[in-house]
Formats: structure tokens, C-alpha cells, sequence
């Protein structure tokens, strides 16, 4: 494992990367005008795409690729357990009143 | 970019014992600080997006208002915001090759980008309020629309939408102040200020945006106070943590998009 951050420094693949994001936007764009799924099925595939977006932003476009490995871990790690957090205390409450039927 | 890494070992071999510990992340400091500030910064983009989906997920009769042209709309703010994110990357390769002229033009192209997506968002904000979608702690418009109807039936949504969007919105324009005063330094102060005190007159009253100018304003009693009090020449790590920024403001907006936008399609 390369501690020190070494990476490619050519231009090139910033080009694909934004490529790739314009493509994956007019995807999502795609599947929402056309509704090809149910609002649940279609959120899980947005959110999908949305974090594979993301990913690709973080790594290449911020770098964080090409950092030392205990920075990556360390952000994404704590910033993704932060998410998991907030996920288990905001959802369930929102899922118990559309049980309860409260308007 | 190898100059944005500090070698761990040239910093041992060079420092005497104890008078410098090495970086732990193997960054610049400018570079951590930013990052932890961007990982505070998207804890509160994410409560924000728990809230709305919370709101979205617990009402039953989530509105759908945003038609063919809004989506349009909203997808070319994305592609404004995604190629912005690649013209600061050749902006961040300029600057570590030291070309000053390349640096300043792909920076000014990245505010170009974002004050694309500030102006078609203010566009698309003023024809929503214009039809009755009720902005918080704002005089109601006389708008007999169809938003006023959803206005009345679920506060929530307005409520939501405003303050998510005008989050991600304050945090563009920030970038573009931020990148103007690592771009252009002092000369960026008076097309701050014309910007700002013009757009206060010339935005009509009734209009968010009149108030919203503002925020021109503090940004340039702030950028004034920090390039008066810290002259300095922004050197190639600067350029770097500025671009850090302004690609987070990137990827906020892959997830307000998706799931403000496309999943309330009215098509």
C-alpha cells in the first residue's frame, strides 16, 4: 500500500469523468420523464446513481483517490457513519406515521 | 499535482527532533481544514435532505409541481454545475504549472458556470413564487396559480424545497465570491460591489432577490476585510482548496437534483 499520494496526473481522465457524469445525469433524466419505475424503486435507482455521481466526484475531481489512504478512510468513513446514524433515527418515525395514517 | 502532497519523509529528514511532527493525512493544512470543514458542511446538507425526504415519505400527497420545463431547466443547471466542476480541475492543473493567465481564465470560466446556475435557479424560484407557491417569511404573492393550491394543501413542500434550495444556493454564490477573490484578488472588490448595489436596484421589489442580493453584499465586506488585512498572491494550494469547495457545491447537488427534482415530475 503506497502511503504518500502518486497518481496520474493526466488531463485525460478528468474529460472521461465528466463525460461519464453528463451521461449518468441524462440517465436519471431519462428514467424520471419516462417513469419507468414506482416512486420507491425509482428513488432507490436515483439514489444509486446519484452516489455512484458522487463517488466519482470525490475521487477524481476532489482527488481523494490519490490521498493517503488513512485521510480516505477517515473522511469516508466517518461522514457515511454519521449518514447511517441520522438514517436509523429519521426513517423509522416516518415510516411509523404513514402506518398511524396521520395526515 | 505531486506538490500537493508533503513527503512525509523530506519533512523528517529536514526537520530537527520535536520541532515539527509529521502531517498525519500527509496534506497541507489548508487542505485538512477544508476537508474537515466539508465533512461538517455535508452533515448539514444532510439533515437537510433526511428532513425533506422524511417530509416527502411521511406525507401521503406529496405534490409533484416540477413539469417538463422545469426539469429542462433544472437539467441545465446540472450540466452548468458538472462542466463548472471540470473547468476548475484545468484551473487547479494551471496553477501547479504556474501559468497565472490559464489559471485566472479557467477560474473565471467556473464562475461563469456558477453564475449560470444562480441565474436560471432565481429564474426558476421567481416563476414558482409568481405562481403561488408560498415562500417562508415572505409577503405571499397574489398568485392564483396552481402552486397556491399545493401552498395551502402541504406547507411542508414549499418550506422544503425553499430551504433546501436556498442552502445550496447561498453555498454557490459563496464559491463564486471565493473564487473571484482567488482569482482576481483586489480588482475583484468593485465588480462585487457593482454587482451588488446594481442588482439591488435593478431587481423589482417584489422579487426574493432583491433581499437575496445581499448576501453580495456581506461577501464583499468579508472578502474586503481578508484581502486588506492578509495581502497575499494565492499560490497553487490555494487554487486547490478553493476547487475542493466548489466541487462540494458540485456534489450537493447530485442529490437535491434527483430528489427534489426528478422524483416530483409532473410529465
Amino acid at each position: 500500500m503506497h502511503d504518500v499520494a502518486v497518481h496520474d496526473d493526466s488531463k485525460g481522465q478528468y474529460f472521461w469523468v465528466w463525460g461519464a457524469l453528463l451521461l449518468l445525469t441524462a440517465i436519471e433524466v431519462i428514467l424520471a420523464y419516462n417513469q419507468v419505475f414506482q416512486p420507491v424503486r425509482m428513488l432507490e435507482v436515483l439514489l444509486v446513481l446519484s452516489i455512484i455521481k458522487s463517488a466519482f466526484i470525490i475521487a477524481y475531481f476532489m482527488h481523494l483517490k490519490f490521498e493517503r489512504a488513512l485521510m480516505r478512510w477517515m473522511l469516508v468513513f466517518s461522514v457515511s457513519a454519521c449518514f447511517v446514524i441520522m438514517y436509523f433515527f429519521f426513517f423509522p418515525d416516518a415510516d411509523r406515521i404513514l402506518q398511524l395514517g396521520v395526515k | 499535482m505531486a506538490d500537493a502532497t508533503i513527503q512525509h519523509d523530506v519533512i523528517a529528514e529536514h526537520a530537527a527532533p520535536g520541532a515539527y511532527e509529521a502531517p498525519l493525512f500527509g496534506a497541507y493544512s489548508k487542505k485538512v481544514g477544508m476537508w474537515l470543514f466539508l465533512a461538517s458542511d455535508s452533515l448539514t446538507f444532510g439533515a437537510l435532505l433526511f428532513a425533506f425526504s422524511y417530509n416527502r415519505l411521511s406525507m401521503a400527497a406529496w405534490p409533484t409541481p416540477f413539469g417538463k420545463e422545469s426539469i429542462a431547466n433544472a437539467t441545465i443547471m446540472t450540466a452548468c454545475l458538472l462542466s463548472s466542476s471540470l473547468t476548475m480541475v484545468l484551473g487547479v492543473f494551471a496553477a501547479q504549472r504556474h501559468d497565472r493567465a490559464w489559471t485566472r481564465n479557467w477560474l473565471l470560466a467556473t464562475m461563469a458556470f456558477g453564475t449560470a446556475f444562480i441565474v436560471l435557479h432565481g429564474m426558476e424560484w421567481t416563476k414558482l413564487i409568481g405562481e403561488g407557491l408560498t415562500l417562508p417569511g415572505f409577503p405571499k404573492i397574489a398568485g392564483n396559480g396552481e402552486y397556491a393550491a399545493v401552498s395551502q394543501a402541504v406547507p411542508q413542500f414549499p418550506a422544503c424545497f425553499f430551504g433546501l434550495t436556498a442552502m445550496h444556493m447561498l453555498h454557490v454564490t459563496i464559491g463564486v465570491i471565493y473564487l473571484g477573490v482567488v482569482a482576481l484578488r483586489k480588482k475583484f472588490l468593485p465588480i462585487l460591489a457593482v454587482l451588488w448595489i446594481g442588482g439591488y436596484f435593478l431587481i423589482p421589489s417584489d422579487n426574493v432577490f432583491h433581499y437575496g442580493i445581499h448576501v453580495l453584499g456581506l461577501g464583499l465586506m468579508l472578502a474586503t476585510v481578508i484581502l486588506f488585512l492578509k495581502p497575499k498572491d494565492y499560490d497553487a494550494h490555494d487554487v486547490e482548496v478553493s476547487g475542493l469547495y466548489w466541487h462540494f457545491v458540485d456534489l450537493v447537488w447530485m442529490f437535491i437534483f434527483p430528489l427534489v427534482y426528478l422524483m416530483s415530475t409532473k410529465i
